[in-house]
């Protein structure tokens, strides 16, 4: 029925099969519009949040998927300016998850703020010294930057692009995406390190606060260059979850092993600069304002020292080793593997630099602050996931994502 | 009708607390609440969600009787100075809602211009700002008690301890009308200090030699909050006992802490 819209030389499941999906998605999907409805509404009492978890899962969410979208700018980069041709095959994708990605981001922010009417407020009385106004500009910047990148593509849809106006408009915009890959790299340098900054310019708060370069604390780079690093991992992921999901190879294997060989060389060197930020945080910053490092892992139900060697061997040197290893590295199974331990290995991190820093009693006859987050909270950061499992199943079906993929799969 | 203004120093105004005296009354709490039309809910039993402007914790020496030994510790805002103004919230507000006064360095909030981010509640130490988790209601014929001289927040907005700076706007409208040039001690006073019945809490400039606060915060005994993260706060407190003074601040083991209590 929708065969005219679906790209030539591929095959697509049933209408009836790819409605059930969207519909499935669909559902999901409701129930955190209905939960962010309720949020807007009535106020964010309808979270567990507390005058001590003034960041929670929301912001967790948040810089998770920044950093997990951080793919298509550094996909976008090795492309565009280093000159990895290979990685056109990839890049459209690249760009999908990051769109959606920083759709999320700046969906989730609007439903964190206490008073959504006023969020234009932190570009009209803009603090130039605060970390979030910069995250602030910076994301909707890169925001716009994606959306000039995701529209050629929508474009080329065989309907679309029968059209001489988009044709013409899509190829053009092909032509000159190479500036806005670089504007896109140097927006996000800048976003991914300001979030990093978020916590680590707070003095007050021990566990979170680093020294640094000038105005920009060592987490500023440090979330810059795993954003770098875990991205295209997670790119690669979804491209492996879209190829079981669909039954079909999409990308070369090539094409894999370059991505997959580019992010374990830059997990290696974050992980090891992230090494030394610890110990220096450990020996110095922190017994500087009288704490030890187990202050900040011990008397308390949740965060033991397990939440480090999480983030920093299991997520970080593991996968690492892996995947700069090319006889491990070529290996199906371990890839994989290597891929989903980094994930969880920046997402781990992205949560420590957020839940903890709030847990973590600074004064000294205060306590740890525990919290669970209430059910719309849980609603609406699964919301993205639903949004983007449509968005991807839609861009999937009617545009041409993946360029190898009627090479890889000959229709007869 | 036009009149000469008069450029006075810039003032300092702080708290200094005297711990021993302190009996945990809860009388700052209450003269805080009904000056400044702070919002309360039905249900109070979860202290982290309630708004307490100034809040008492209960400190205790963790020791077993007869050694046992507990303290009350009064928390308003502290109106950080920081480095040169740059308070810990005052720097992270990305909207400028709030701003470091060279002038009476007073840490103020502008609600009306918060869009509720809550990131200074996430930078400052002390937990001394609250988030409006839900709309002010008041029970019935109360609003008319309501002050006139302090704006009531709405849902979805931070607020904290001002030191009471409308009673600063008067008394300086006060000095204006009766053509002084600054004005005097008394007549700039928080609803906490004149509350307490124990005389604990002073108020006043800490530049100024004539305030009691500048003589008071320079007692061997006096110390400060969290002194060692930077964020110089403008509230002292005195205490003649040492276990108190070292609940001030966290210490190494070689540094000699002193036995608090994680609960209260």
């Amino acid at each position: 029925m929708d065969s005219a819209l679906i790209p030539k030389g591929v095959k697509r499941c049933s209408l009836g099969k790819f409605t059930l999906v969207i519909a499935v998605a669909g559902a999901v999907l409701l129930w955190g519009v209905y939960a962010m409805l309720l949020c807007w509404i009535k106020g964010l009492n309808q979270t567990n949040m507390n005058n001590y978890y003034g960041f929670a899962l929301w912001i967790w969410a948040d810089l998770a998927v920044i950093a997990l979208g951080g793919g298509a700018f550094f996909t976008g980069f090795l492309k565009y300016i280093v000159g990895k041709d290979e990685l056109k095959h990839i890049i459209n994708y690249a760009v999908l998850i990051g769109f959606i990605c920083y759709s999320s981001a700046l969906l989730i922010l609007a439903i964190d703020i206490g008073q959504p009417l006023r969020g234009w407020f932190i570009f009209w009385h803009a603090n130039i010294h605060s970390m979030l106004t910069e995250v602030a500009f910076c994301l909707t910047c890169y925001f716009g930057v994606l959306t000039i990148e995701y529209v050629p593509l929508v474009l080329e849809n065989r309907q679309l692009n029968k059209v001489p106006f988009f044709h013409n408009l899509a190829h053009n915009m092909h032509g000159i995406m190479a500036v806005f890959a670089a504007t896109g790299a140097f927006l996000s340098f800048f976003h991914q390190g300001s979030l990093g900054g978020v916590a680590g310019v707070l003095f007050g708060r021990p566990f979170g606060y680093r020294e640094g370069v000038f105005a920009w604390p060592w987490t500023f780079f440090l979330f810059t260059w795993s954003a770098a690093a875990y991205g295209p991992s997670f790119t690669l992921m979804c491209t492996k979850i879209l190829e079981k999901a669909s039954g079909k190879q999409l990308v070369k294997d090539n094409v894999v092993d370059l991505l997959a060989k580019i992010s374990g060389w830059m997990i290696l060197t974050y992980i090891i600069a992230k090494i030394a930020d610890t110990i220096y945080w450990a020996l110095v910053t922190a017994p500087s304002k009288g704490h030890t490092l187990m202050d900040f892992y011990s008397n308390n139900p949740v965060y033991g020292i397990w939440i480090l060697v999480l983030e920093i061997v299991i997520g970080g040197i593991i996968p690492a080793i892996i995947l700069v290893t090319p006889r491990t590295r070529r290996n199906g199974y371990l890839r994989m593997a290597a891929i989903i331990l980094g994930v969880i290995g920046v997402c781990a991190n992205r949560w420590v630099m957020v839940l903890q820093v709030m847990a973590v009693p600074v004064m000294p006859f205060d306590f740890w602050a525990m919290y669970y987050p209430s059910w719309q909270e849980v609603a609406t950061t699964i919301l993205p996931v639903a949004y983007g499992i449509i968005l991807i199943a839609l861009s999937y079906r009617y545009l041409p994502i993946f360029p190898q993929e009627p090479e890889l799969n000959p229709v007869d | 009708m036009k009149k000469a203004v008069d450029h006075t120093k810039p003032k300092r105004y702080g708290m200094v607390i005297d711990l021993d005296k302190c009996t945990g009354c809860g009388a700052c709490m209450v003269a805080c609440f009904a000056e400044n039309n702070i919002p309360f809910k039905k249900d109070e039993s979860e202290k982290l969600l309630s708004i307490t402007w100034m809040r008492v914790y209960k400190l205790s020496n963790k020791k077993k009787y007869p050694d046992t030994d507990i303290c009350y510790l009064p928390r308003p805002c502290m109106h950080c100075e920081g480095h040169e103004g740059h308070s810990p919230c005052v720097s992270v507000c990305p909207a400028t809602v709030t701003d470091y006064s060279t002038e009476t360095g007073i840490v103020s909030q502008i609600y009306t211009r918060c869009f509720g981010c809550r990131y200074c509640m996430a930078a400052c130490p002390y937990h001394a700002r609250y988030f409006n988790w839900w709309d002010p209601i008041w029970p019935k014929g109360m609003e008319k008690m309501l002050s006139p001289d302090v704006s009531v927040r709405m849902r979805g907005v931070v607020e904290k301890c001002s030191f009471c700076y409308h009673r600063y706007q008067r008394a300086k409208d006060k000095a204006y009308v009766e053509g002084r040039p600054d004005i005097e001690e008394e007549e700039y006073q928080t609803a906490c200090t004149q509350a307490c019945p124990a005389r604990a809490i002073t108020f006043g400039d800490l530049n100024n030699p004539k305030h009691k606060v500048y003589e008071l915060k320079q007692d061997p005994h006096a110390f400060r909050l969290l002194e060692r993260l930077g964020t110089n706060p403008k509230v002292y407190y005195v205490s003649s006992r040492e276990w108190v003074r070292k609940s001030g601040d966290n210490y190494l083991r070689h540094e000699e802490p002193g036995h608090i209590e994680t609960k209260h």
